[in-house]
């Protein structure tokens, strides 16, 4: 299955919508990148010219707080002139199409998007319609991909754990409709890890998702031995409604992160999750602020990995011309 | 009016009479006349050579759309009974979808009168077998196929109160009508555009298990014991669906199916990333399902091949997968790719000419789908060998919403007669 619209003819990150077809090099090449912009943050002037002089708009379609907000100091601090614009409701139910409103920012000579959307497919849809010279970045599509959390996240993991190809790795809680975690499993996988196990009831598993991957567990007790990086995943309260889970507080005890369970996973054992947290839904407080927590880490993080993936989408996009 | 016509030295496949020859084929006062002996005082207004090509019964395609009344800056009777034509199709059924729904007399009317005007008027409503297709009350059943309607269904609208169903169809069976019924569970379908399995898994797009087929086809199979309505299932899809089928026709049940062209050659797989000229319903499934649709279309279990043509605007396809309007356009293709099946020796050349004219003929009880002196001549003459490219230029649906878009495909029609006449040449 072709990927490939995400790289130009010499197999450089154009658009950033999906881990899926990028290979383990790429993924490196944007880790060390952003290793390079971490020390910006600390600067007294917290910027580089690298996009000077260039448009981007952030095009959120659905909510978001941190991704938005670590985009828009992403592009400011690579220079670049930035802004975000909310739709919050769908595009169809606003009257205008998805393209467009694409149609008529790019008559306003954008030169990359940053787009969230809430239906799955709609960041490469963009991608394959929007003009030539105009990269997209995906900022989250419905459960499809939130690749830039995938990036930050084995980013995270990568200053705690030196080799990623003897790290066991559990994602708990809501795969079905976690984007995260398609996106985290394929980049998991890509860089090499020795195991990804997904822990969840199986109303909250997709289908065959085996095929991805990974090993399977229904038990949390079961599933922390062994683990050296644990992903905690956001439980929507929705959820309930449509019956895949009794309660919120049957949840809590069996797949609900605690001090206890987090003993059974390997002492040095990082805790992340992309946030934002319910707490007492599916991690304690006790955890999501303790120790072992490098939750905000992940956050900073975002800043520098974000700056990474617009940077080479742009550059590469000044080669291509 | 009209004209005698002589189709010399084809290759004539004809199921229904067991005739695999070269002949001849004489046409007078809009019926077959003859097949190899000349009749007596026959003198052919025209001669149409059909050497090196087959000469066959037209098609009968019993699950289309074709957007009028409603939706025509989608297509038009007349745009679609040409593109019809052009693929050796004499016959359409249609489902009851339209706006409004074919639930009134007047509807069904209106659509006889516009095929009519379309020069083209074997084209059969299927009534809607409840009103506005809500799956609440039943539809004037008897009155809808005094206008001219050839069976009953629901669209792509599940019954959800099987309560309803049952009455339906013991309505239906009471005035000998035909169910057409695609089974789908409402719930378990729910909003899904894709199989479900690693492909919906992997792209994160919601998906339609086996099982939503599967549980309404059980459900209708065990109200066919019970009302003794006679169904046909339509556009099966998945390995599951066929066991029940064939287990229900073994057991005696007096029923029909059928399989949507697509699905005898597209899998999940093949989609490329996110392309909505994919997204169809129910939808693509595995190479598993591909297989055993093919093996039970030869062996007799499926009946029937449908092109379930849906043609849409471009808007309409234009937009992230999910928003995108399910069907594909397909008429213009099930020539070559029924060929493409005969090649590739999942049917032999006769399996696939009767599962596209006899076979549908028998299962809507119509005098058609065979060259038998006295019939309709309805026929279809067609090159196997010509290679044509799906491109503007050779496409006559205003639905472009083909994944086989850009392609060379091997097998074009030359001639298409309904009742004796003319409607298609090719060139």
């Amino acid at each position: 299955m072709s990927t490939n619209i995400q790289l130009n003819s010499e197999g450089k990150l154009k658009h950033f919508l999906t881990i899926d077809g990028l290979d383990k090099s790429l993924l490196t090449e944007i880790l060390d990148t952003a290793e390079s912009f971490v020390g910006i943050s600390d600067q007294q002037v917290k910027k580089v010219p690298l996009l000077r002089g260039k448009s981007i708009v952030n095009l959120f379609f659905e909510n978001s707080t941190r991704t938005r907000t670590t985009f828009e100091l992403a592009a400011s601090r690579l220079s670049a002139d930035v802004i975000s614009i909310s739709i919050a409701t769908s595009s169809t139910s606003k009257g205008e199409s998805l393209l467009d409103t694409i149609r008529n920012l790019e008559a306003m000579f954008v030169d990359m998007f940053v787009v969230r959307h809430s239906i799955s497919g709609a960041a490469h849809f963009i991608a394959q319609h929007t003009a030539p010279h105009i990269s997209v970045i995906n900022a989250g599509d419905g459960q499809h991909a939130h690749p830039t959390q995938a990036m930050l996240d084995l980013f995270t993991i990568r200053q705690f754990k030196k080799d990623f190809s003897n790290l066991r790795v559990a994602i708990i809680g809501d795969i079905l409709h976690s984007r995260v975690a398609r996106s985290e499993i394929q980049a998991l996988n890509t860089i090499g890890v020795a195991e990804v196990r997904v822990i969840a009831p199986k109303t909250l598993l997709p289908a065959h998702v085996e095929t991805m991957g990974v090993t399977v567990s229904h038990n949390l007790t079961e599933g922390l031995k062994d683990i050296d990086v644990i992903i905690m995943l956001r439980l929507q309260k929705e959820r309930m409604a449509s019956a895949l889970l009794p309660s919120e507080s049957e949840y809590f005890k069996c797949f609900g992160l605690t001090e206890e369970k987090l003993k059974i996973a390997k002492p040095d054992a990082i805790v992340m999750h992309p946030g934002p947290i319910n707490r007492g839904v599916e991690i304690d407080s006790k955890v999501a602020d303790g120790p072992q927590s490098v939750i905000l880490r992940q956050v900073s993080n975002g800043i520098a990995i974000r700056m990474a993936i617009m940077a080479m989408a742009m550059q590469k996009q000044g080669a291509g011309e | 009016m009209s004209q005698n016509i002589h189709i010399k030295q084809g290759r004539i496949i004809d199921p229904a009479n067991d005739i695999d020859r070269i002949g001849c084929v004489y046409i007078a006062d809009g019926k077959i006349a003859a097949i190899d002996y000349q009749p007596d005082g026959f003198k052919a207004d025209e001669v149409i050579d059909a050497t090196d090509r087959i000469v066959c019964p037209g098609f009968i395609d019993l699950s289309t759309r074709l957007r009028e009344p409603g939706q025509s800056r989608k297509a038009t009777i007349a745009s679609e009974t040409r593109a019809a034509a052009s693929a050796g199709i004499t016959t359409m059924c249609i489902h009851p979808d339209t706006i409004p729904v074919i639930d009134t007399p007047a509807v069904a009317e209106l659509i006889r009168d516009l095929a009519e005007k379309a020069n083209y008027p074997q084209v059969y409503p299927i009534a809607a077998l409840t009103q506005k297709l809500e799956g609440n009350e039943l539809s004037s059943m008897l009155a809808l196929k005094q206008a001219g309607c050839i069976a009953v269904g629901n669209g792509n609208e599940p019954v959800k109160n099987l309560l309803v169903l049952r009455r339906a169809m013991e309505y239906a069976a009471s005035h000998d009508l035909l169910l057409m019924f695609r089974p789908n569970d409402y719930w378990l379908g729910g909003h899904g555009c894709l199989h479900e399995g690693a492909v919906s898994t992997r792209y994160g797009l919601p998906s339609i298990p086996e099982a939503a087929e599967t549980i309404a086809l059980a459900q209708c199979l065990e109200l066919v014991e019970l009302t003794g309505c006679r169904v046909h299932f339509g556009q099966l899809s998945c390995k599951r669906s066929i066991i029940k089928i064939h287990q229900a026709k073994k057991y005696g049940l007096n029923i029909t199916a059928d399989v949507a062209i697509h699905q005898l050659h597209l899998t999940e797989n093949d989609m490329a990333p996110f392309d909505s000229a994919y997204h169809v319903l129910p939808p693509l499934r595995t190479e598993t399902d591909k297989n055993w649709l093919r093996q039970n279309l030869a062996n007799g279990t499926l009946d029937s091949i449908c092109s379930d043509h849906q043609p849409h605007d471009i808007d309409a396809k234009l937009g992230a997968f999910p928003e995108t309007e399910p069907g594909m356009s397909s008429l213009e293709t099930v020539l070559p790719l029924m060929l493409r099946l005969v090649d590739q020796q999942a049917l032999t050349l006769v399996q696939g000419i009767a599962t596209l004219s006899s076979h549908p003929a028998h299962i809507l009880r119509l005098n058609s789908g065979a060259l038998t002196p006295g019939f309709s001549a309805d026929v279809c003459v067609f090159d196997p060998t010509l290679n044509w490219q799906v491109n503007s230029d050779n496409w006559l649906s205003m639905g472009t919403n083909t994944p086989f878009w850009g392609q060379s495909l091997k097998g074009r029609v030359t001639h298409t007669l309904q009742a004796g006449k003319i409607i298609y040449r090719l060139g």
